[in-house]
């Protein structure tokens, strides 16, 4: 009879779980054959068999912890000759690791990593930080454009570096020297050439350079790779429809006054638009969903983004659960993140998780336009001027307020048929526009 | 010093991931392979480890195919978790006889080489005794989950880079009724081509080994939130 024993399966540990056995009692077992299961901080193990034989019986159930070199299971070797020793599995302490096997150089085919300064070095060459404390954010900022954060001027609580007080110091400040990259850089691929290493602008006939050059922010770098990203993942296509919004300005027109005196905020057309795509999404829900190789993704929230122009970029930050929320919620949510997102006080979750998204260029007086679906998801509107316009209404002309609403959607899982239903189901919502607003 | 090969591998399915992972065992355990770093991105997936509890997946399956999810059971260590674009995966596939014998130190071991590559990025991440993971002031940003035959690792971690967070909605993660969250989240903005590279240089330091790139890295199909 050889005793099965609980290994050991490192020093700090002193009991494991069976989870499993994996052969019965009377089972005919072969040595070095996973006879068990057991379950240690998260680690699974199967334990080969340490003799041939019979599993005889088993004396600890599936589920139980016990100690180390506990008992477990005996195995009956049904007098074979060559009693196999009772060396607790897995295999005994094999001479592999002793045996310095010679490290074969790489071949020349073989990329070898450089192993980089371990943090400690990276923190001896950085500028000594003030007292008090910083946020990851701020020392990324400092690490990345070697500021010394003595020199940054603190207007948070207690003197703290906020972000902007790191922006309000680097814009102020001509372009730093790249720094001597002590640790592997992990801004985007892209990222701009420090000012010194830019190519000399070249010189026109009076020495008057005739070009100048300036490295990309962050941000600009972000926005054009997920333009580019965004246009070369999807086949885009947009449609445009003609939206009489009569009966909207005049809900507006009535309610401006209370609603800027209840409430502190105007009324403008977005929250109208953005209530009636949810209604639509609602019907819809191919176009609040994403593409993900062969799986569509249906999102049972709608989130939806809404576009803000930042001063030299812009941002989508998002309405959560925007189906919840009637016109008033809506312009509320929208004036809120708008407003934080050029004082930049967007925190991070605010910008990502949306399902649909909408653009209102027709603030800066655009007609109609061709909007970038934000991905990953699969079509964005696009909100155009409310101008009165002569139509023809029942054989007659008319003043009407026209807006032209875009949308732009992936044409790998949407069809022209399904967005222009949606769109009619948008122009029908706004059309017929009954809710009221306060 | 021993080689680990380091493959970069971009988007690949749970079911691919699992087969990829079947060969290396198979190879390293023969001596055939040398140790292996696979590091990846899966679509969106729910995992159940060999002692997880039904319960703590949340979603029936009809939610879960609604939105996209498949389900897999698994032999690794650990409860039930979700794995989604955005999320850095690495299976480590070492023989730890070359290293240690040591299953707990093992897994400290790839707690190290994600706590320090978080460093970082200015993420301070530490562990919480006995919870297995990488912890960011309570919440979770890394799980573990380790399955081990003849001593010879698979499975491993998935750090959660810029990680729909929603999705965990479906799932207690590994049973714990504890909040996750992501490097995004912590207002870092990194990609995980980014991320797997400062990964590699620390899990070679930690592991005793270096890494070796057979193959350039493929083109990751990175996406932005």
């Amino acid at each position: 009879m050889t005793d099965v024993v609980m290994p050991q399966m490192g020093e700090s540990i002193v009991e494991g779980t069976l989870t499993k056995w994996l052969k019965k009692p009377g089972e005919r077992i072969e040595r070095d054959e996973p006879l068990f299961e057991i379950s240690t901080d998260k680690v699974d193990t199967e334990i080969p068999s340490p003799a041939a034989g019979t599993l005889a019986e088993v004396l600890v159930e599936e589920g139980k912890t016990v100690g180390i070199n506990t008992v477990v299971a005996r195995i009956d070797e049904g007098g074979s000759a060559a009693a196999a020793p009772s060396a607790p599995a897995p295999a005994p302490p094999a001479a592999k690791a002793a045996e310095p096997a010679p490290a074969a150089p790489p071949t020349p085919a073989q990329e070898v990593i450089q192993p980089t300064p371990a943090p400690q070095q990276v923190e001896d060459t950085a500028p000594a930080e003030p007292a008090g404390p910083l946020s990851p954010l701020v020392r990324k900022m400092a690490r990345e454009n070697n500021v010394d954060l003595n020199k940054v001027k603190g207007t948070g609580a207690g003197g703290r570096i906020t972000r902007q007080d790191m922006e309000t110091y680097m814009s102020a400040k001509p372009a730093a020297p790249a720094p001597p990259a002590p640790a592997p850089s992990y801004v985007a691929p892209a990222a701009p050439p420090s000012a010194p290493a830019a190519p000399a602008a070249p010189l026109a006939a009076g020495g008057q350079a005739k070009t100048r050059i300036e490295p990309l922010s962050q941000m600009r770098v972000k926005i054009a790779e997920h333009m580019v990203m965004s246009k070369r993942t999807s086949p885009h296509v947009t449609t445009v429809h003609r939206v009489d919004m009569t009966k909207v300005a005049k809900m507006r027109e009535r309610n401006k006054g209370l609603f800027q005196q209840n409430y502190g905020f105007s009324l403008t057309y977005l929250p109208f638009v953005t209530r009636a795509a949810v209604v639509a999404l609602r019907q819809f829900p191919l176009l609040n969903a994403s593409l993900d190789n062969n799986n569509i993704i249906y999102h049972n929230e709608t989130n939806i983004g809404i576009a803000v122009a930042l001063e030299n970029g812009l941002i989508v930050p998002v309405i959560r659960a925007a189906d919840e929320k009637n016109v008033l919620g809506l312009q509320r949510s929208i004036v809120d993140l708008a407003t934080r997102a050029r004082s930049r006080q967007l925190k991070p979750d605010e910008v990502v998780g949306g399902t649909f998204s909408i653009t209102n260029f027709g603030s800066f007086g655009s007609l109609m336009g061709t909007p970038v679906i934000n991905q990953p998801q699969v079509a964005i509107m696009g909100v155009g001027t409310v101008d009165k316009t002569p139509v023809v209404v029942d054989d007659a002309i008319a003043i009407r307020s026209i807006c032209h609403l875009s949308l732009s959607f992936d044409h790998r899982l949407i069809d022209g048929a399904m967005a222009d239903q949606f769109m009619t189901k948008v122009k029908q919502v706004l059309e017929n526009w009954s809710e009221e607003v306060l | 010093m021993r080689n680990c090969e380091l493959r970069e591998l971009g988007r690949v399915s749970y079911a691919e991931g699992l087969r990829l992972q079947e060969q290396l065992i198979a190879a390293r355990k023969t001596g055939e392979a040398a140790d292996h770093l696979l590091l990846l991105e899966h679509p969106h997936v729910i995992t159940m480890g060999r002692n997880g509890q039904m319960e703590n997946l949340l979603a029936s399956d009809e939610i879960m195919a609604r939105a996209g999810i498949s389900f897999y059971p698994t032999d690794r260590g650990g409860d039930v978790t979700y794995h989604g674009p955005g999320q850095l995966v690495g299976y480590p596939i070492l023989d730890l006889r070359d290293w240690k014998r040591d299953v707990g130190a093992y897994v400290r071991g790839i707690e190290q080489v994600i706590i320090d590559t978080l460093a970082e990025f200015g993420i301070e991440a530490g562990r919480i005794p006995k919870l297995t993971g990488v912890w960011v002031g309570g919440r979770k940003i890394a799980a573990i989950g380790v399955h081990l035959s003849r001593w010879v690792t698979s499975h491993g971690f998935a750090l959660n880079v810029h990680t729909g967070l929603s999705y965990f909605q479906y799932i207690v993660p590994c049973g714990l009724t504890k909040p996750v969250t992501s490097m995004a989240q912590l207002g870092v903005r990194a990609t995980l081509p980014e991320v797997s590279r400062i990964l590699a240089v620390h899990f070679g330091r930690v592991f005793d080994c270096e890494m070796v790139a057979e193959t350039p890295a493929l083109a990751s199909t990175e996406r932005e939130n």
